[in-house]
């Protein structure tokens, strides 16, 4: 199993290599520089901008020189914002924007799953034609449209929620969690009302049901275990997307987070800017999704040998 | 499961805003401003930055030898408490306040200015705004590394590769330190022609006398050599300024009438010389004396936090000279780069000043909230830019039909709505100094005719017009193809592209008419019309012309305000006759700012010194 892990995480390398040098190659290609400004720099300026970030040299030593400093952890300073080093400024919002993902992963997960379960207990009925059309709008409606959308019911109308900042003033964590966390509670709720209709159709729910088990200890116990396999299989990747969207619900709720940083430094054309965040993103991606699948395998014996790792 | 629902119930546990009074109120009552600011500051250091919200920020933390006067667009004393103008106004002295101090206790000297304006001319920190400065004398030779230190050149013969060079004045020079040699001639060994006339300095046996390489196989034979040595280095000296005890002494290239008016941009204002040096030195562009830790400043309020992408706090410097009058205890600069985040915050009683309103809010607005409405004139321009170089767009008949054809009314009306004034000139009018008497007139029927004489051919490829992707520069974009489709029978296609590339095609000449917009940087016309001299890295339309150079050039050099602008218009008018640019409305700023804020003033550059402000 730990073996298993380690090999996991020698894919690593090739894979953040593919994307520093393809990164790199693409900020180059295309138009328009970090310099290039309203008011237009002198040719001379421009030149010792160039020398001064070290764009004076061709790309591959560039990439090499970025490579040689990355490794050594240190990732640069940024174009757009001078004196400050990109570690600084990716260390400033990534707390921000994992605590959000967190919480909102979580009302997801609560969410989703007693909805998918309420609704795979009463297949075709009331209760589950409501949420599941619900869900399907939750799926539908971007961040975008329901964060401005609960902030005027909730911050504007009838002012009980703050329509700012993240843990500056009470509560005003709740509509950020909400908005990002509604289409993954959604999903979750469709995976789980799936997996769950699976599971209570087979032989050994049955037995536990000749046993004279309670309805709810069967659930519980026996039938949600495998059930919400699928939620936690899309754990990983839901987080991944969680932390790579959050610019969104970041810019909406003006909240300080990394998010923020990954969109306005492809405008900016912060290139080292560009590069750290597209680094670190891959590496959360990669690690969320190895930690879901190494949940997945915990609870799914068929998969327990492999470690669902290959 | 059961913390999960623990922790979601502690999560809705946090809610309730149980407070009566909104943050506005509260914060009023403490004398804390909220500002909402615009985008994220890309720093605070006043040489390198360039932005509006940075402006903002560094008119708290910071003071120049002058203070913009919000009233009269005029300056008050800052720094200086008073000045004097020579006569042939090319001399400024200023008298230093005593009372000025930065905020560890030391007094704000002249040197600390003759520094900071080395290091934004230093050619070294690629500082952007340099050029506000190049009105000094010498400044711009300066920063372009062009300073020449003349001086008759002696160089004795080795017969060999190293050359000896003797000047007749002293020079701070040292190993390593790169000189040019210019009138320089060879008159043995290798053709001069094909000697490098850079040479890094080998060896520096006296202040006089340096010594350095020609190269490979080349001899030196040169006698007594009269030649220039150019000097890239340590030369401040010789730009216009200098200290003397509690004065600081300003030479400038011409009389320029609104040099005080320069002085109240940041770019002009000091920095503390020791903290620059101790955190990274003068041209380090990573310099750390910005951090809260480090930062010490002169203005009215100190630096006491700054959270990126959160807010930047300021507080009262209790050290500050004009605290007497300065009723504000406190700012917090909120970054706010959404302009429906800050609508919804200033709705719910969130800060004090909400920058910018959605256009489809002002009409609403001016009905329910026309006290916290702001609408007021702004020094800036909405043009579109024409590339002159092009075919047929180098043709001005052609140019002047696109303007004819252009309903400028039916555009601030229909489109804008948000009581811009239609542009007539290049330089918004002023109606109590400079009101340049140009007309732009939309008259279809003439337009056409000055088609037919032009060089355009219906059968030429269709116009391209360029903008950078925003709703407003599409509406309108759209508005003036359709004009120009109706009245010309123009075909036009548009092209939206975002920041960078919209600026790097201008830059290169890419583009056909581009969409542009110039706010200036200090109220004095020449902030415009300079832009539009031959090859100025702004002018961009590759347009030229002689005349008008020339008369800028003389417009320069007049003490009197009525010449000078007599001048000006002068040139505006050939500017609105050949058309490299054709101005379509004067900017309005458009802001809600909370009836608790008094003193305000609506100025054309919108710039309120916070020490003028007060909270009710």
């Amino acid at each position: 199993m730990i073996q298993l892990i380690l090999k996991r995480l020698f894919t690593y390398i090739p894979v953040l290599l593919v994307v520093v040098i393809i990164t790199f190659l693409m900020i180059h290609a295309a138009p328009g520089g970090p310099f290039d400004a309203e008011r237009v720099a002198s040719p001379e300026i421009i030149e010792k901008l160039n020398e001064a970030y070290n764009l004076d040299k061709p790309i591959h030593v560039q990439i090499y020189n970025y490579l040689f400093n990355a490794i050594q952890g240190d990732f640069g300073p940024s174009f757009k914002y001078p004196g400050r080093t990109v570690t600084e400024l990716i260390m400033s919002g990534l707390p921000t924007t994992i605590e959000l993902a967190i919480y909102s992963i979580l009302f997801a997960i609560f969410l989703g799953v007693i909805s998918g379960l309420v609704a795979s207990l009463n297949p075709g009925k009331i209760l589950d034609i409501v949420p599941m059309s619900i869900s399907l709008l939750g799926i539908c409606i971007p961040s975008i449209i329901l964060g401005p959308v609960l902030v005027l019911i909730f911050g504007i109308w009838y002012e009980v929620l703050p329509v700012y900042g993240w843990g500056d003033n009470p509560g005003d964590k709740i509509l950020p969690t909400i908005t990002l966390g509604t289409a993954y509670a959604a999903i979750f709720a469709r995976l789980t009302r799936g997996g769950m209709l699976e599971i209570l159709g087979q032989d050994y729910i049955r037995t536990a049901r000749a046993k004279g088990l309670s309805e709810i200890r069967i659930v519980i116990i026996h039938a949600l275990r495998g059930g919400i396999l699928p939620v936690i299989s899309f754990l990983g990747p839901a987080i991944a997307g969680l932390l790579a969207g959050s610019f969104v619900v970041e810019t909406i709720f003006q909240i300080n987070g990394v998010g923020r940083f990954y969109v306005q430094a492809a405008f900016n054309r912060d290139y080292t800017m560009i590069l750290g965040t597209s680094i670190l993103f891959t590496f959360m991606t990669l690690t969320f999704v190895l930690i879901s699948d190494i949940l997945a395998s915990f609870l799914n014996p068929t998969l327990r040998d492999s470690g669902g790792l290959e | 499961m059961h913390w999960l629902i623990i922790l979601f119930l502690f999560l809705v546990g946090c809610s309730g805003n149980t407070d009566q009074k909104s943050k506005v109120d509260l914060y009023s009552e403490k004398g804390i401003l909220l500002l909402g600011n615009g985008t994220e500051p890309s720093g605070i250091d006043p040489h390198i930055v360039t932005g509006v919200p940075e402006h903002k920020i560094l008119l708290a933390l910071l003071e120049g030898l002058v203070i913009f006067n919000p009233k009269n667009n005029g300056v008050l004393p800052g720094v200086a408490s008073d000045w004097m103008i020579s006569e042939d106004g090319l001399t400024y002295t200023f008298i230093f306040n005593p009372e000025a101090k930065w905020t560890n206790g030391e007094s704000v000297k002249p040197e600390h200015f003759v520094y900071s304006w080395e290091r934004i001319l230093s050619p070294e920190l690629g500082a952007q705004y340099a050029d506000m400065l190049y009105v000094l004398k010498n400044a711009e030779n300066f920063h372009k590394g062009q300073i020449k230190a003349p001086g008759t050149l002696v160089s004795t013969i080795n017969g060999s590769e190293l050359l000896t060079i003797i000047t007749s004045s002293e020079h701070d020079l040292s190993i390593g330190n790169i000189i040019s040699l210019e009138g320089f001639s060879n008159t043995g060994g290798i053709p001069s022609d094909n000697i490098n006339k850079t040479f890094s300095i080998l060896s520096v046996p006296s202040s006089k006398t340096f010594m350095v390489s020609l190269g490979m196989n080349a001899k030196s034979n040169a006698t007594s050599s009269a030649a220039t040595l150019i000097k890239p280095f340590n030369d401040f000296n010789k730009v216009g300024v200098s200290a003397f005890e509690n004065k600081l002494v300003v030479t400038l290239e011409n009389p320029t009438p609104y040099f005080l008016n320069i002085l109240t941009h940041y770019s002009t204002w000091p920095v503390h010389p020791e903290t620059v040096e101790k955190f990274g030195g003068m041209t380090n562009r990573n310099n750390k004396w910005t951090r809260v830790e480090n930062f010490i400043g002169n203005g009215p309020f100190k630096l006491d936090s700054w959270e990126i992408n959160k807010s930047l706090k300021v507080s009262k410097n209790f050290l500050y000279w004009g605290n007497d009058s300065n009723k504000i205890n406190g700012i917090e600069f909120l970054p706010i780069d959404n302009e429906l985040t800050q609508d919804r915050l200033f709705r719910s009683g969130g800060i004090h000043l909400a920058n910018t309103v959605p256009t489809e809010k002002i009409i609403r607005y001016r009905k329910e909230r026309p006290k916290e409405l702001v609408e007021h004139n702004y020094f800036g321009t909405y043009y579109y830019r024409i590339n002159t170089n092009k075919f047929p767009l180098n043709d001005v008949n052609f140019r002047k039909a696109l303007s004819l054809s252009i309903n400028r009314d039916l555009i601030v009306k229909s489109i804008l709505k948000g009581n811009q004034k239609v542009s007539y000139s290049f330089t918004p009018p002023d109606e109590n100094s400079y009101n340049p008497n140009t007309k732009l007139e939309f008259n279809p029927v003439k337009a056409k005719l000055l088609l037919k004489e032009s060089a355009y051919d219906i059968n030429n490829q269709p116009l391209e017009v360029l903008y950078n992707t925003s709703e407003g520069h599409q509406k309108i974009a759209q508005a003036i193809q359709e004009m120009w489709k109706k009245h010309l029978g123009l075909n036009v296609v548009l092209t939206n592209v975002d920041w960078k590339v919209y600026l790097a095609r201008e830059t290169q000449g890419e583009f056909d008419i581009s969409r542009a917009g110039w706010i200036g940087d200090y109220p004095d016309p020449f902030t415009f019309l300079d832009m539009m001299v031959t090859d100025r890295g702004n002018n961009k339309t590759g347009w030229s012309n002689t005349k008008y150079d020339e008369i800028l050039n003389n417009a320069a050099s007049k003490i009197s305000p009525k010449k000078r602008y007599e001048l000006y218009e002068e040139a505006e008018k050939i500017l609105i006759d050949e058309l490299p640019v054709i101005p379509l409305y004067t900017y309005t700023r458009t802001y809600l700012l909370s009836e608790r804020v008094k003193n305000w003033q609506n100025n054309i550059l919108d710039t309120n010194p916070y020490q003028f402000l007060s909270l009710e």
